[in-house]
């Protein structure tokens, strides 16, 4: 790491500089870019305590019920003391019973109930439902690059001034239908809320996040020339800072070379014999759920500036990310033949925004016979690659540099519409390129 | 692709003939569907080149242009194809019942029901392929905003009466295409391809002639020859056997019989405008129209193949018997007509160029909606289509075995009876997952709570759920509103309707974030015609 770089600091005048603009600015938008693990959860927080301390009330947006409940306990945390309200869909269960137990948290499914409380917080969809209010006279929206624009168009009445923020390089949102017709426009409703903000308002102060607190110093490096070229970042913490060790020694196993590999490098590649399969490739999907297994079993310990002891990595600090549903349902099903539980298991989708030690990925072009552009998305791959906090272990076939070659994007052009870089191809390359390094050959006995 | 579509194709090419994807027909068809064939000129975008056009397949009208590059000639067919179509279309714009629409009284903000008409049945349009929506949709664009003598008698090249208004209903018909599930404007090879899986491409499935070549080869050969010998086969002049469903031509055609028979054309027109006298007048007028019918009967020769296989299609598309859900979707293409009806006999100006933010924002919620209601609808109406969702681990088949009843722990307990069931399936169940099931045609919601029994040696499981809703108001379910032991039910992970999204803003009330409302520029615009630039008189 280059001397005088000093990752606290720098990160310490990037969130200077966005709360003053944010208090005391006078644009009526402030956009943040966020890579994966930069403090965004901590920057919302943040701001909403102080906009709420200057007397201002605020209402937030997120894009998930999750996220929101989290947001909440997060402001809780800093400030109990503050009044904050929930607002909530009228379905059974609209929120984590976490909150019952916290006093200062008023919990409606009627804005009208919230009226006059510091801060209330919603999901995007529920705050579309909200009419006939006088505008708050700020809003942080939470997650921006993955609100669609549409969203936006349904609750900015709502707000004079918003703080948005987000990550761009995660994924895009998307619609179940085609949109195309509206490819160009500045104000593309399936675009992100983000690109029509910036379209219809250039102006507007943009600022970033120069740290990641999660990625380790063996994967930030990678992570931002791969994904975000133009606006890189630095890991918090250095080589050395974090240890990911075994307590149980290799079996010589494909699986256990993996992870020794993993824990040294920070990156793992365990790739299996190239093979057209189905999506739900048995040999792959048991490949990942081995490799889960053996990285309990070996009682693998994770060193950090976190904590002074080395912490046992268990379950619940690791996850299996895939790209399809019935992917992520094989993978559970094998953890389950496996007898393991509490280990995270989604898709790209539904892993965004959260963190682990170890992530184990299934590939997404792994024996796959074509590279479409779902599977060619560079937000997919970019939150595969960014969730974990000590290694990425990635399981997948042969030959997919060659797949990659054979399938050159072919999406057409369209007018208007800004061209994104890099695109998955160029990204996916790059990410297979540094695993190489990291290589473990491994043909599964067939049984 | 659904694994259970992959494996209709592995079937189809095993089998040498296509294989049903459904068992009922997911789209309505109507009893006298107005077909058009459409063909256009290579190289020149949207110049017509001729049309088949009519509701009777022994009698279809022919339409042609003999110099597709002569606006007055392409002014000449358009005229004629609004003749074609509209008094089809107008045809059923009188026929109506009365019916409600809920309408938000702007002065009290109620909701209230307003007595409207809606047309009984609305014209359907087929056209043989993807690309003739695509080429229906650009006739519209290039027909709305052209301005007739009588709109504006200075107008340099003014459009033939009935034209604009062809434009804006093809334009509608374009737009209502968009919708998942709607019947107005269709084409063959997407109700083919909906409702049978081939063993070729889907590439290969947008050709209309190896499609049906699949599904009902001629002689009881097999589809993959029949499908080849389609795609390929050629007479000793090298012309297509099966000529491409258009709207482009093959370039074998153009070059070798329309390039001459146009430039025939051209030198006969040329010869007639040079006659000195009324005698060579007539004379060479014989040679033009004998070269104009040349013309005709090249465009026809290339058409009628598709014409019959556009009908053909209907044919074996009719003997599905209609999905019992399908009605419903066609009752919204009813009401979209009727709009478009009445904004067309209130003056209203034709569609804008471009949709608003919120126009574009409210299309996309719409057809999102349309999108998952179509789906669950298609899965609910046809147990082919279930099959495939079961699969997917999206929906299960299951014995009720055991009903227990339990209460929810509040002061006035409402029941919350917990079904166990048995299955061999394997659905994407996780704590709490919701699952749906049909009970008098209304979707009842239960959660999922835990499986009772791990798989036995049939690989079968026993799994609990907990019914949350549509067991009346009292403190015991109503009659007929639980399963019964015993009973075979079918489950779905996904929702059996869909709700609707949140109010947009008025377009008037188009915040910053997407440009403010929308400027009285582009609201006039919308009226003007296009400025005449050197292009539009080469």
């Amino acid at each position: 790491m280059r001397t005088g770089f000093d990752p606290g600091a720098e990160a310490a005048r990037a969130t200077g500089a966005i709360l003053d603009d944010t208090l005391r600015g006078s644009a009526r938008g402030i956009v943040v870019d966020s890579p994966p693990g930069a403090g965004k959860s901590t920057l919302v927080v943040r701001a909403a305590l102080e906009l709420a301390a200057a007397g201002h009330p605020l209402m937030v947006i997120a894009q998930t019920n999750a996220q929101v409940d989290d947001l909440v306990v997060r402001l809780a945390e800093k400030d109990p003391e503050l009044p904050v309200g929930r607002l909530h869909s009228s379905d059974s269960d609209p929120y984590d019973k976490v909150l019952d137990g916290l006093d200062n948290v008023r919990k409606s499914a009627k804005a009208a109930d919230l009226a006059g409380l510091d801060i209330v917080i919603s999901t995007a969809a529920k705050w579309a439902h909200v009419k006939n209010v006088e505008p708050w006279g700020h809003a942080i929206v939470d997650e921006a690059y993955q609100m669609r624009s549409d969203a936006l168009l349904a609750v900015a009445g709502l707000f004079e001034r918003a703080l948005f923020v987000g990550d761009p390089g995660q994924l895009d949102p998307f619609s179940i239908v085609g949109a195309d017709q509206w490819a160009g426009l500045s104000y593309d409703p399936s675009a992100s809320a983000v690109s029509t903000l910036l379209a219809h308002n250039p102006e507007l102060p943009q600022h970033r996040l120069p740290v990641s607190w999660r990625l380790p110093a063996s994967a930030a490096p990678l992570v931002s020339d791969a994904f975000y070229p133009y606006t890189p970042f630095r890991s918090g913490t250095d080589h050395g800072d974090r240890k990911l060790s075994f307590g149980v020694a290799s079996d010589g196993s494909g699986p256990d070379r993996v992870l020794d590999e993993a824990a040294e490098a920070g990156w793992g590649l365990l790739e299996l014999p190239a093979r057209h399969t189905p999506r739900t490739d048995p040999e792959a999907v048991r490949a990942v759920a081995l490799v889960v297994r053996r990285l309990l079993d070996r009682g693998g310990v994770a060193t950090s500036e976190r904590a002074e002891q080395p912490v046992p990595v268990t379950a619940d600090r690791v996850a299996v990310g895939t790209a399809h549903r019935d992917q992520a349902a094989a993978v559970r099903a094998a953890l389950a033949e496996l007898g393991v539980t509490g280990v995270a298991v989604d898709t790209a989708n539904r892993l965004q925004g959260r963190e682990f030690d170890v992530t184990v990925v299934l590939h997404p072009l792994s024996g796959r016979p074509d590279a479409t552009a779902f599977h060619l998305e560079t937000g997919r791959l970019c939150v595969l690659a960014s969730r974990h906090r000590h290694a990425c272990i990635v399981v997948c076939r042969e030959g997919v540099a060659d797949l990659l070659d054979e399938h050159p994007s072919t999406e057409p052009v369209q007018l208007g519409v800004t061209v994104k870089f890099p695109d998955g191809w160029e990204a996916n390359h790059a990410v297979l390129a540094h695993l190489a390094e990291h290589r473990v050959r491994w043909r599964p006995q067939v049984t | 692709m659904s694994l259970i579509t992959t494996l209709a194709r592995l079937e189809a090419v095993d089998s040498g003939r296509a294989q049903p994807l459904a068992t009922v027909r997911h789209r309505h068809l109507t009893d006298r569907p107005l077909v058009i064939v459409p063909l256009t000129t290579a190289g020149e975008a949207g110049a017509p080149l001729g049309a088949l056009v009519g509701t009777d397949r022994e009698a279809p009208r022919l339409l042609a242009v003999a110099q597709p590059r002569d606006r007055d000639l392409r002014f000449a067919f358009l005229a004629e194809l609004a003749e074609a179509v509209l008094p089809h279309i107008e045809a059923y714009a009188d026929v109506v019942e009365p019916a409600e629409r809920n309408e938000t009284d702007p002065a009290t903000g109620k909701k209230t029901k307003v007595e409207v008409e809606l047309c009984t049945d609305a014209p359907q349009l087929i056209v043989p392929s993807r690309a003739g929506i695509e080429f229906v949709r650009l006739l519209g664009r290039s027909m709305r905003f052209r301005r007739t003598a009588e709109d504006d008698p200075e107008t340099p090249y003014p459009a033939p009466a009935r034209v604009p208004l062809l434009g804006r209903w093809l334009t509608h018909y374009g737009e209502r295409a968009r919708v998942p599930g709607s019947s107005l404007l269709l084409a063959a090879t997407d109700l083919l391809n909906r409702h049978w899986a081939t063993g070729q491409s889907s590439l290969e499935d947008q050709h209309l002639g190896a499609l049906l070549a699949w599904i009902d080869p001629p002689g009881g050969a097999s589809g993959a020859e029949a499908a080849l010998a389609a795609e390929l086969g050629r007479d000793q002049h090298g012309q297509l056997l099966c000529p491409p469903a258009g709207p482009a031509t093959d370039p074998a055609f153009d070059n070798r019989l329309l390039a001459p028979a146009i430039e025939t054309y051209d030198r006969a027109r040329q010869a007639l405008a040079a006659a000195e006298d009324g005698l060579a007048a007539d004379g060479r007028l014989g040679e033009l129209s004998t070269a104009e019918r040349e013309i005709r009967s090249l465009l026809a020769k290339v058409m009628l193949p598709t014409w019959d296989k556009v009908w053909q299609g209907l044919d074996l598309l009719r003997e599905l018997p209609e999905g019992s859900r399908a009605e419903d979707r066609w009752t919204r293409d009813r009401w979209s007509f009727t709009a478009h009806r009445d904004r067309v006999s209130s003056g209203e100006p034709p569609q804008p160029r471009r949709d608003d933010a919120v126009t574009a924002a409210q299309k996309l919620a719409s057809r999102e909606t349309a999108q998952a209601q179509l789906e669950a609808q298609e899965a609910l109406d046809d147990p082919l289509v279930l099959a495939g969702r079961r699969l997917a681990g999206e929906a299960f088949l299951a014995d009720v075995t055991d009903v227990e009843m339990a209460y929810t722990e509040s002061k006035r307990p409402s029941p919350r009876p917990l079904v166990t069931l048995r299955t061999d399936e394997r659905p994407h169940l996780g704590e709490r997952t919701k699952v749906y099931r049909s009970l008098d045609g209304k979707p009842q919601t239960a959660e999922f709570v835990r499986y009772a029994q791990e798989p036995d040696q049939e690989g079968e499981v026993l799994l609990v759920l907990r019914i949350m809703d549509r067991m009346g108001r009292g403190k015991e379910p109503a009659p007929g509103s639980l399963p019964e032991p015993g009973e075979r039910i079918a489950w779905t992970l996904f929702e059996h309707d869909q709700r609707g999204g949140p109010k947009l803003p008025d377009p008037e009330e188009t915040p910053w974030t997407h440009g403010g409302p929308p400027g009285a520029d582009a609201a006039t615009r919308a009226e003007h015609p296009d400025p005449v630039t050197p292009e539009d008189l080469l």
